[in-house]
């Protein structure tokens, strides 16, 4: 089984050197930065910045998700029947809105560290505990986003007429086939474009996981700018990879609004 | 044929039936004991690990850091929106140049991340230094507190130059032509019907760009700048204390939450007229 898992991993692998834009056969740096400090390989810092461009980009698809999913139970809670859950759902929100990122990074961080090391404390085990700055960057940035996505979320739930719970009743329907065949398909229709303005702040926002140890584009570039005391350079390249993300976000989600509004097209 | 003589007394409405338990109100209950428990958490902590000494030796620094936090968030606000004119303007004017620069410019700033800015200010412009030095500017940029407020003048610019002219355009041009067919000059126009109607569609986008500001602020800390976020790393980094980082999100909740209030107040003031 372990052999399976291993050949996979190798297989992607071998995919992803295949079609890494940076440093790959057709990658950017492969093909203009060879004998600068972007070639690939131990003589430059190409490799190390496609890396750090790999770990930004995986950062903000694993934490899109998440995100998402509890930013759509958040929004659910907010509009329930329930004081106590709609209070609880706002304090969530009134928290992690109006904490700053970092700081939210540095609770999640340091605080995460301390409890791993109780709880290893009682158990017995007495040791330095490291917590993974990918994953603490995912739950911190969780948080922020999925504060923000309840509020786009609840202003489209807002914006859909009760009408169309109704025909779901009228249909025979279940609670969550209603949700799942009428009004969500709606929901992200009407929610994409504030949908696609979190996505670009998460995207920016990942940049502040470097400053606990990811290895992301901006990390790399810093360390690659103090080795080589080229930091303009160096740092002007991390802003054009992120431009570069945000581009090619840009043209997904415009893509994404079409395909959702695509019925409303051909009449 | 029967008559009815007497009238039926008054008679209390059937009890409502009992609301039944649902799973909703318990996952409610559930998550507000655990913000409880937290919040008695926090206060428990904060009290038993209560030292006078630490207070005394932090306190005024944390004092200081948001006073710094506050100053930089304030001029860089002011600042950006003396530069967002030219810029709006620009993404609004039909000269092709003019108007592609300022494109760029907003593009930039805000498809970036405002930490890579910081990090192109403070370490890049450090490696021009003889440059600098010749043109005399190096006094400005050699001072990690310049360059976050230059950084973040020009971010916060971009940001409001897009609020400016997202409103001015979001005002209907039936407006335009009653203002020419009252005679109205053009300045005169845009100052006493455009401006004002714009500016209460973009109150509410400028109340969070200022929250946004000081949330993003927090960032200096990283180039020694001691800001709020950078006193509470010091202290922290000195007693490995985690209450100096609930002391700090309590700070910035207090002033963030503060804003939104006042702002929303704000808002219902100049927004009185259009009430129904």
């Amino acid at each position: 089984m372990s052999g399976l898992f291993a050949a996979l991993f190798s297989v992607f692998a071998w995919i992803g050197s295949i079609i890494d834009p940076l440093c790959g056969p057709v990658g950017v740096f492969r093909w203009f930065g060879s004998g600068t400090l972007l070639a690939c390989g131990d003589s430059g810092w190409g490799d190390e910045i496609a890396y750090g461009f790999l770990v930004t980009a995986s950062l903000a698809i694993a934490t899109l998700p998440v995100g998402l999913v509890v930013g759509f139970f958040i929004a659910l809670a907010k509009q329930s029947n329930e004081k106590q859950l709609r209070l609880a759902a706002n304090i969530y929100t009134t928290i992690f809105r109006g904490l700053p990122e970092l700081l939210t990074l540095f609770i999640v961080y340091y605080g995460l560290q301390i409890l791993v090391q109780q709880f290893l404390a009682t158990i017995g085990y007495e040791g330095p505990v490291e917590i993974n700055a990918f994953v603490a960057g995912m739950i911190a940035l969780g948080l922020v986003f999925s504060a923000y996505c309840s509020e786009v979320l609840l202003s489209a739930f807002k914006a859909i007429p009760h009408g169309q719970y109704e025909a779901g009743d009228a249909l025979g329907f279940h609670r969550g086939k209603t949700m799942r065949l009428i009004i969500l398909p709606q929901l992200v229709r009407i929610a994409l474009p504030g949908l696609g303005n979190l996505w670009m702040a998460l995207l920016k926002d990942t940049a502040l996981v470097s400053v606990v140890g990811l290895p992301d584009v901006l990390r790399q570039t810093g360390v690659a700018a103090r080795v080589t005391k080229h930091a303009f350079e160096f740092f002007g390249i991390a802003c054009i990879l992120f431009l570069i993300l945000a581009m090619i976000s840009s043209v997904v989600f415009s893509a994404l609004e079409r395909w959702t509004k695509r019925a409303e097209m051909t009449r | 044929m029967s008559i009815a003589e007497t009238i039926i007394p008054p008679q209390a409405p059937p009890p409502a039936p009992p609301r039944r338990y649902t799973l909703s109100r318990f996952i409610g209950s559930v998550t507000l004991g655990v913000w409880l428990a937290l919040a008695v958490g926090i206060f428990l902590t904060v009290v038993n690990g209560w030292d006078p000494e630490k207070f005394s030796r932090y306190g005024p620094s944390f004092v200081s850091g948001l006073g710094v936090t506050l100053m930089l968030v304030i001029s860089s606000i002011v600042m950006g929106a003396v530069l967002s004119l030219p810029v709006a303007m620009g993404r609004m004017s039909n000269n092709k140049i003019w108007s592609w620069l300022s494109y760029a410019y907003v593009y930039f700033f805000r498809g970036t991340p405002l930490i890579t800015q910081l990090f192109l200010v403070y370490y890049g412009l450090g490696s021009f230094r003889p440059q600098l030095e010749a043109m005399g500017l190096w006094w400005f940029f050699r001072d990690a507190w310049n360059c976050a407020l230059f950084t973040f003048t020009l971010n916060t610019a971009a940001y409001q130059a897009e609020i400016l002219r997202g409103a001015i355009q979001s005002v209907p041009r039936g407006q335009h032509e009653g203002a020419a067919a009252l005679g109205l000059s053009q300045r005169v126009a845009f100052f006493k019907i455009i401006l004002p109607q714009a500016m209460i569609v973009a109150l509410r986008p400028y109340g969070n760009e200022i929250v946004l500001m000081i949330k993003g602020s927090a960032i200096v800390a990283i180039v020694t700048v001691f800001d709020l976020m950078g006193e509470t790393r010091r202290a922290f980094s000195r007693t490995f204390d985690y209450q100096m980082y609930v002391w700090a999100a309590i700070l910035y909740l207090l002033m963030v939450e503060l804003l939104r209030n006042v702002w929303a107040l704000l808002e219902a003031r100049l927004t009185r007229h259009l009430k129904r």
